[in-house]
């Protein structure tokens, strides 16, 4: 049987998450090939548009990895992108979705170990949840 | 500003389920500073209710407009190119936006996606709070600034009541006394004579009490 491999996108600050992704890729550290991620300036940057988009074009998970509680290089931005987070997950149970598709991470640019760890821990929670539902739509619309 | 809530998603489901293309209308008016109704909010709602039927494997064709204002006919013309390649609206304006649009479009099902709430002002970031009722009469000039057919639960035009309870109110503890308000804002103008004076009955007419209300300029009537 095929295992299923999720597709997951990581929107990482620049400041934090993304240096903390870079320094597990220096330290050797192995984390899932299933994370795509997207260097944003500040998690505070990510609009809610930008994750059901993610969801709505097939993606099975989307998590949002930013600066620690306080250290946010633009005072607040995670924080505000944690809010979003919430008022996503509530949108997403309403309609009968799994609130666990979409996460929020906090790690310093120093926790390359975390960044690892994390990006597997949620590759294994998106792989059984399964697929994205609307993928089998996407992927039949393709084909016609 | 009128203020908005987005009605539950629920809801706004069971509007749209029976069509298969939608045309969204948001508005860039009060129903975008209060976050409930503008272009971000129609882009989400659309991404959302997509999700929703995708799922069920229903492909529900939406097409996202956000107009200037939603209560001005001007305004309002702009949706007739799109309206052939829609089954049903959903205006994510105030009640006088969807009624702009079912008067303007009648052989069009006009569907309310938000719960208009009051006329309020923003308090901070992410909260509004109501002001006015509209009661055709204001009086803020003799109440120093502070309106007590709003701000007041009893709507009392000579208070406080006995409800007052170190500035709060009895209905809530988090609800200030709009009357100590009043008090504390005259007092710091010097203007406590003016708490004084007994303020008469109201005349309601002006405020809905005389039927649906209506301004006419002849100056600007065409």
């Amino acid at each position: 049987m095929k295992i299923f491999e999720p597709e997951i996108i990581a929107f990482c600050c620049h400041y934090c998450a993304y240096t903390a992704a870079d320094m597990a890729g220096s330290k050797r550290i192995f984390y899932p090939p299933n994370i795509k991620i997207i260097r944003v300036p500040c998690t505070g940057k990510v609009a809610a548009i930008h994750i059901l988009k993610a969801l709505e074009k097939g993606a099975d998970g989307v998590y949002v990895a930013g600066c620690l509680d306080g250290d946010c290089h633009f005072k607040n931005g995670n924080t505000r992108a944690r809010q979003r987070i919430k008022y996503l997950q509530d949108y997403l149970m309403d309609i009968g979705w799994e609130t666990e598709r979409l996460a929020m991470i906090n790690m310093s640019a120093g926790m390359g170990e975390y960044f690892a760890k994390t990006a597997l821990e949620f590759t294994d929670t998106i792989r059984r949840l399964g697929p994205n539902p609307v993928k089998k739509i996407i992927e039949k619309q393709t084909a016609i | 500003m009128i203020t908005a809530e987005q009605k539950p998603i629920r809801e706004i489901i069971n509007y749209v389920s029976p069509y298969n293309r939608i045309l969204l209308v948001g508005c860039n008016e009060c129903v975008t500073v209060c976050a409930a109704g503008g272009q971000k909010e129609v882009g989400i709602l659309a991404s959302v209710l997509k999700l929703n039927f995708l799922k069920q494997g229903k492909i529900l064709e939406i097409n996202e407009i956000t107009l200037q204002r939603q209560c001005d006919p001007e305004f309002i013309e702009q949706l007739s190119p799109h309206l052939d390649r829609a089954d049903a609206i959903l205006s994510l304006a105030c009640g006088c936006g969807v009624q702009t649009i079912a008067s303007r479009y009648k052989d069009k099902i006009v569907f309310p996606a938000v719960n208009t709430k009051f006329m309020g002002a923003s308090e901070s970031q992410g909260i509004w709070a109501e002001r006015c009722q509209g009661c055709g009469d204001c009086m803020l000039g003799i109440t120093g600034g502070i309106c007590p057919v709003a701000r007041c639960s009893k709507h009392l035009l000579n208070g406080p009541c006995g409800g007052t309870s170190n500035g709060k109110c009895e209905i809530d503890s988090d609800v200030d006394c709009a009357w100590t308000l009043i008090w504390d804002r005259l007092k710091a103008l010097g203007m406590e004579d003016r708490y004084e004076e007994i303020i008469e009955a109201k005349d309601w007419r002006p405020a809905g009490g005389g039927g649906p209300r209506k301004i006419i300029r002849k100056d600007l009537v065409l």
